[in-house]
């Protein structure tokens, strides 16, 4: 496994508050997902220290927990920025030019999709369809969504983080 | 809860939701205004919520607080006109609000009496007078059966959605109807699936019941993961309740006691409002143990998914429910055998679900009055795209693709020209100008190489590129590929190569023979529904738009003006005033020319940035 070349900073707290939800939940039908996304939810990443935890309290192997958190695009395996921008690359933002509003970020913040900035403020990546296509081409600041974006948008829009 | 104190609940609240149909024009009966605000996810995205605020901190203010209701509904379908919001009686539409008009409507209208025009919708207004909204081009040809309460109803008030008669079909089949005989029901209303299949959905039922087990499961496919596709989520957001009947009344049918949705993380506010919608029909015993004491048990758990298109794939979803990796597993066993843990599990769509209700209060006859004879019914439709009305629409079955993109749709902004519509998403196919007059249904939709799919429906215009729309499916397709069989964990990967080398002027002509060959080898050998229908969007658009895959490998040229590689900026001498703009802007400098004479782009050096084309001031740049 990769390991983050950030170090683990996880706290005694939460630690508690992950291992209280686990033995809430441990024997409900399939609760594996359930628990790292609320792992996740604690700890804003799921870290192999993390997914150790879950490992051991569910009582299941590393590579059970470990196969499932690289499968879905949902789980992060790395620490995001502090402000994570998403830009929505479905078929209805893109065919309104949301592949354009995606460059004009990574130009401004020097940083490719997928790729978070050196101060740990801004990460980037792409999803698939807010459901919010009325307003195509559509990014996500955290949870606040941005409609209607041309390119000339961005900057201002990322001044509002600094 | 009884069948006394649910009609109670119904007499009390029906007149209070009456009201806020569109067509009411009588005072409502408390003599207050009822402001009826969506926030739904567009709406929300465009601050509906703020506007909301702002309307309560105005009518704070002006002391009049007590003259209105304000209500929060789910989604109208005129999304990209929103924040969209309603006055009654009057039923006037406003739309585009911002927080600084609120003022006015307080003033003017709530107090004064008088709408506030310039904010009205302006389909709404004919001379002096104000017309039903039902009665613009975007409404007109809808016919809303699934999202019959979107919009009307608060989806987080469960007496509101009594009041529009909910739960009585739930009580009608545990008391007076065996499980055998709604399945029939279901099966002769010829209710397909909306997810995009079109397994009949009584079948899947009738085929699941037989089957004896200590456990049985009912599920709901709420993880709409075609990408441009929102019709499910706003269902969820808007009618909460209905897909929690429907799926009680399936588990009736079945002997099923508990019942599975699976939702999108991604909708935030639509996982928020089937939460309160589950918490509320517990507390009014419409879940949990023995239901209007019939001695029925049925409940509902939510699970979230974590972001992978394959779950939309039935074993994928269950295997993702069992808290397992996203993937698909052979067939047979069918689900209505072995499904979830192991178990017999009807899996539906949103919106099959929230026909069925309907169903069984009207009757399947009733059902089948609408749409075609091999489709009945309606079909709710994410139009998106290069369209004017941008938003949900639903439409009886058999209208044409015309009638939905220029009618409803108010056709193609800014004079371009039609070129192609999308449906079935990632699984669908391009649909071309000469087959706007099909009518839809499943079976049409199939014959001219697309499908119906969940119900994503996007617009294109002629400067989009339809070799880059098959390149962005397969880019997509490759991505979520599981990677579990090699057809389509190599196939598509191939075919994105491939694509990609012909937009970058590299193609040869040998390329779409080998295209063809391997799509069909991914269509026979996938594993899953997934990776057999991958190639649809490239067949597609080789089929209806083979003049454009021409152009890119032989003259290496793209007409629209998409792909980067392919393209040229040229400057026109004629036009051109030797201004300097674009040489002083060019990243690379490859702009060369003195001050007032004609400019000229080094094509060697050129990155094709267009930095040129944006900025020229007489447009003496051309792109081709």
């Amino acid at each position: 496994m990769s390991k983050s070349s950030i170090a683990f900073s996880g706290t005694k707290d939460q630690e508690k508050q992950l291992k209280s939800f686990i033995s809430a939940h441990k024997s409900d039908p399939g609760p594996l997902i359930m628990i790292m996304q609320e792992a996740q939810k604690i700890y804003g990443y799921l870290p192999e220290e993390v997914q150790r935890i879950i490992s051991k309290e569910l009582n299941i192997p590393m590579e059970k927990v470990y196969e499932v958190a690289t499968f879905y695009a949902q789980f992060n395996l790395v620490p995001r920025g502090k402000y994570h921008i998403s830009v929505c690359l479905g078929t209805a933002c893109y065919v309104k030019g949301s592949g354009k509003i995606l460059e004009a970020i990574e130009q401004q913040l020097k940083i490719k999709n997928g790729e978070c900035t050196a101060d740990r403020k801004f990460s980037l990546d792409s999803c698939r369809c807010l459901g919010a296509c009325g307003l195509a081409p559509v990014m996500k600041v955290n949870e606040e969504v941005y409609g209607k974006l041309t390119p000339d948008m961005v900057p201002k829009i990322l001044a509002e983080f600094k | 809860m009884t069948i006394e104190k649910l009609n109670q609940i119904k007499e009390k609240f029906a007149p209070i939701v009456e009201q806020r149909l569109h067509e009411n024009i009588h005072p409502c009966k408390d003599g207050k205004r009822i402001i009826s605000l969506c926030a739904g996810t567009g709406c929300q995205s465009s601050k509906s919520l703020v506007i909301k605020d702002k309307f309560i901190e105005v009518l704070k203010d002006r002391k009049a607080l007590d003259k209105v209701t304000i209500v929060t509904t789910g989604c109208h379908g005129l999304c990209a006109l929103g924040p969209i919001m309603q006055v009654y009686p009057e039923g006037i539409f406003y739309t585009g609000v911002k927080p600084e008009d609120v003022e006015r409507i307080v003033d003017e209208h709530i107090l004064g009496g008088n709408p506030v025009k310039d904010l009205v919708y302006s389909e709404t207004i004919k001379g002096d007078k104000f017309v039903s909204v039902e009665d613009t081009n975007f409404f007109k040809k809808q016919k809303r059966i699934a999202l019959q309460n979107c919009g009307i109803i608060d989806p987080e008030k469960i007496d509101e959605y009594i009041g529009t008669g909910g739960y009585q079909a739930l009580y009608k089949v545990l008391t007076s109807m065996d499980p055998d005989s709604v399945i029939k029901e279901v099966l002769d209303s010829g209710l397909r699936g909306r997810g995009g299949a079109g397994f009949p959905t009584g079948k899947k039922w009738a085929l699941a019941r037989p089957n004896k087990a200590d456990q049985k499961y009912v599920a709901c496919n709420a993880d709409e993961g075609d990408p441009g596709a929102f019709m499910d989520r706003s269902i969820l957001e808007g009618d909460p309740h209905c897909i929690l009947e429907a799926m009680a009344i399936a588990g009736y049918s079945i002997d099923a006691t508990k019942g599975f949705i699976y939702v999108r993380a991604e909708y935030p506010i639509a996982v928020d409002r089937l939460n309160i919608a589950i918490a509320q029909a517990r507390e009014y015993g419409l879940l949990g143990k023995n239901i209007f004491g019939t001695g029925f048990d049925f409940d509902i758990e939510l699970r979230l998914g974590a972001g992978a298109f394959v779950c939309g794939e039935e074993t994928a979803l269950m295997a993702s429910i069992e808290g397992k990796r996203g993937e698909p597993h052979a067939r047979p066993p069918f689900p209505a055998l072995k499904g979830l843990f192991d178990k017999p599990t009807v899996l539906n769509n949103v919106e099959t679900y929230a026909n069925i209700p309907k169903i069984i209060n009207n009757g399947a006859k009733w059902f089948k009055s609408m749409g075609t004879p091999t489709s009945p019914g309606t079909k709710v439709f994410a139009l998106g795209g290069k369209v004017h009305n941008v938003g949900l629409v639903e439409v009886p079955m058999g209208i044409t693709l015309r009638e939905v993109i220029e009618d409803i749709g108010g056709g193609i902004p800014g004079g371009k020209k039609f070129k192609a519509a999308q449906t079935g998403g990632p699984s669908g196919g391009c649909i071309s100008a000469e087959n706007l007059d099909v009518k839809i249904d499943y079976d049409n939709l199939t014959k001219i190489g697309s499908m119906m799919g969940s119900g994503g429906l996007i617009v294109m215009d002629e400067t989009d590129c339809m070799v880059d729309i098959a390149k962005f499916y397969m880019t997509f397709i490759a991505e979520e590929s599981c990677g579990k069989c090699t057809p389509c964990r190599i196939g598509t990967k191939r075919m994105l190569e491939t694509l990609e080398r012909i937009t970058e002027g590299k193609g040869e002509e040998k390329d779409l023979v080998e295209l063809e060959e391997l799509a069909g080898y991914i269509k026979d050998n996938a594993l899953c529904g997934l990776g057999q229908t991958a190639p649809n969007p490239i067949l597609s658009t080789m089929k209806n738009f083979r003049k454009e895959y021409i152009e890119h490998i032989k003259e290496k040229k793209c007409s629209a003006g998409v792909c980067k590689k392919l393209l040229q900026y040229k400057i026109d001498a004629d036009k051109c005033k030797g201004c300097t703009l674009c040489a002083r802007n060019c990243p690379v400098n490859c702009i060369t020319g003195t001050l007032k004479m004609p400019h000229v782009i080094d094509q060697s050096k050129c990155i094709k940035c267009g930095t040129c084309f944006t900025n020229c001031k007489f447009g003496a740049i051309t792109k081709g």
